[in-house]
């Protein structure tokens, strides 16, 4: 959507705080997140954007729609896989912490059952990469993924584990942590905040509903 | 034509006893382990200041039948250096003593597996089979993580029978008999055994939680120093089996063996008019238990291994055997009442208790020289 789209009136609305006197108090009414907070960006940044990606999910040979014996069992058990994925406990650097934070009091995963970090890979779902992966570290990160029992998922929480981040050409750290694991979802930031984090969790929780 | 209980042919009445006593020790086993974890953790969420699962489900009830679908689901490790009998075989030696131990737990008045006449015996001999299954997952594994947690496990079972059992006996010593049932009936009316000896109950809840492995007596499955203890190298439903079905399961035994023994388990307010409602009051007192283990275990951290040994060998032992010599020699002394008995065990049940502030004293008293002792001598100037 570029500015050229926009009708007069969306243009006004998007703009409504450049045009508002500066001594205008906004209306009295409840937050609208689609409106207070999305459509406040500058328009620039919503410029870049681009379209919500409306391509439907391609169906497996099991997720098949036709398929009456096969998809009601496949869908209770993703639903099932996607309602209680257990992270392993894996905290590397900083977004540990925020991990931490993540299933403390304030953010609490526990709501969606995502609390019961595992100690061991056996028992494991989700391995959730949260920080600097050195060289050092990367043998035994892939060990420990193929320690975990299929399915399994990997979500690379931070710059860092996404592609280097900060540590961008050093010549001690991964560049990225799907060089050596395949990763589903990659949460941005440095370090992200437990939002972002429990984001990317529902984001996989999306995915594995799907089959993935 | 003979009348057995609720009027109906003692012929009919054995084999339906035995399904109902089943049924019921069945349904309290498998679907009390989801209802436990939900609990579990609900609980800890409302202690700790969170809302806990709540999304799954109408206020989250579906979240344990989902880990459950998906622990059934998940792929079954089985490392190829383990010992592979054992390995297998070791969750249902940790299940069966369990699960049997339900054959002498009386639900209600003549709904019960058998009335074992060493039904006590019965009870603390299987108590004490399930670390064979614990050793033998930990050894099967070929982990050292699993074998220190199996081991360790093995150390905490045995020592913490002691007290367990010594407990048991002085029950045993005030009622006269082994059977549960017979237990049970001389609890009739308000009088329950835990007005009488409260304190071999405090003794033996103690040593239950350590016996069932729940915090703060965790320290097979200390995390933080041991991966998972003996469960490390198990997944999917194998560890669901030990741990959700075994652990939670005997959480639901010991506490019903203290509803029977010191709660006057089916006993309760209409159970003479509707024999059915002593299963109601059994499974209201066990979970009333079970809250509080689940209380306890969101208050409290976890021990040290020497803390959890020497508050056996130095606290609880000495304290179960004062109690039985007591409790003995007070039951030959006034054989027609009970009442000596219940005053010296509340004096006990005081003494145990104000005590503890002074030992805890002393110990803190000896931390402290200890730490100045080691500081830097400008430190210890100041201090």
């Amino acid at each position: 959507m570029g500015d050229s789209d926009a009708t007069p009136a969306q243009a006004k609305k998007l703009n409504r705080l450049n045009t508002m006197a500066i001594d205008e108090k906004p209306r009295a009414r409840p937050i609208d997140f689609e409106e207070d907070v999305i459509q406040r960006r500058p328009v620039t940044t919503q410029a870049g954007m681009g379209t919500a990606d409306v391509t439907a999910p391609t169906p497996g040979v099991l997720a098949n729609d036709d398929n009456i014996v096969f998809t009601t069992v496949n869908n209770l058990v993703n639903w099932a896989r996607s309602r209680s994925p257990w992270p392993l406990g894996y905290g590397l650097a900083c977004c540990a912490i925020e991990m931490m934070a993540a299933s403390m009091s304030h953010h609490d995963t526990a709501r969606f059952g995502m609390e019961v970090f595992r100690s061991s890979p056996r028992q494991a779902d989700v391995m959730i990469v949260a920080g600097t992966v050195t060289h050092k570290m990367a043998p035994r990160l892939r060990r420990l993924y193929e320690q975990m029992p299929e399915p399994k998922w990997v979500i690379a929480m931070g710059n860092c584990a996404s592609s280097g981040g900060e540590f961008w050409d050093s010549y001690s750290t991964l560049q990225g942590v799907d060089t050596i694991v395949p990763v589903d979802v990659y949460v941005p930031g440095c370090p992200p905040r437990p939002e972002a984090l429990i984001e990317g969790l529902l984001r996989l929780r999306e995915k594995i509903m799907k089959g993935g | 034509m003979p009348v057995g209980p609720f009027g109906i042919d003692p012929l009919i009445w054995a084999p339906l006893r035995l399904i109902i006593a089943v049924g019921l020790a069945l349904f309290l086993v498998l679907n009390g382990a989801l209802l436990q974890i939900y609990l579990e953790r609900k609980i800890q969420a409302i202690i700790q200041d969170r809302l806990g699962p709540y999304h799954v489900g109408p206020f989250g009830l579906l979240q344990t039948f989902a880990d459950a679908l998906k622990l059934i689901s998940k792929e079954d490790v089985r490392a190829a250096a383990t010992d592979g009998w054992f390995f297998v075989a070791a969750p249902a030696l940790v299940f069966c003593p369990m699960l049997a131990s339900w054959v002498v737990l009386p639900f209600a008045q003549d709904i019960v597996g058998t009335n074992l006449n060493i039904g006590l015996l019965y009870l603390t001999t299987l108590g004490s089979m399930t670390v064979l299954g614990i050793v033998i997952a930990g050894w099967a594994s070929n982990n050292k993580y699993a074998l220190m947690g199996g081991l360790r496990s093995a150390g905490q079972l045995i020592s913490y029978e002691i007290p367990q059992i010594l407990a048991l006996v002085s029950v045993v010593l005030v009622v006269g008999s082994l059977s549960m049932i017979d237990i049970t009936r001389s609890q009739a009316g308000p009088l329950v055994n835990v007005l009488i000896l409260p304190f071999p109950f405090l003794i033996y809840f103690i040593a239950a939680l350590a016996e069932t492995n729940r915090t703060p007596f965790d320290l097979p499955e200390a995390e933080s120093e041991l991966v998972a203890g003996w469960l490390t190298e198990y997944s999917g439903m194998r560890w669901g089996t030990m741990l959700a079905l075994s652990e939670y399961g005997n959480v639901t035994v010991v506490c019903a063996i203290v509803t029977t023994l010191w709660f006057g388990g089916w006993q309760g307010p209409g159970v003479d008019a509707i024999p059915l409602l002593g299963v109601l009051w059994f499974t209201l007192k066990v979970y009333a238990f079970i809250l509080i283990m689940m209380w306890i275990r969101a208050t409290l951290p976890r021990l040290r291994i020497d803390q959890l040994m020497s508050f056996c060998w130095k606290g609880l032992i000495p304290a179960a055997l004062v109690n039985i010599l007591v409790v003995a020699t007070l039951a030959l002394a006034f054989p027609t009442t009970k009442i000596p008995i219940a005053i010296a065990s509340w004096v006990l049940v005081v003494l145990f208790v104000a005590g503890i502030p002074f030992v805890q004293r002393r110990r803190l008293r000896v931390l402290r020289a200890r730490a100045r002792a080691s500081a830097a001598p400008a430190v210890r100037a100041v201090s």
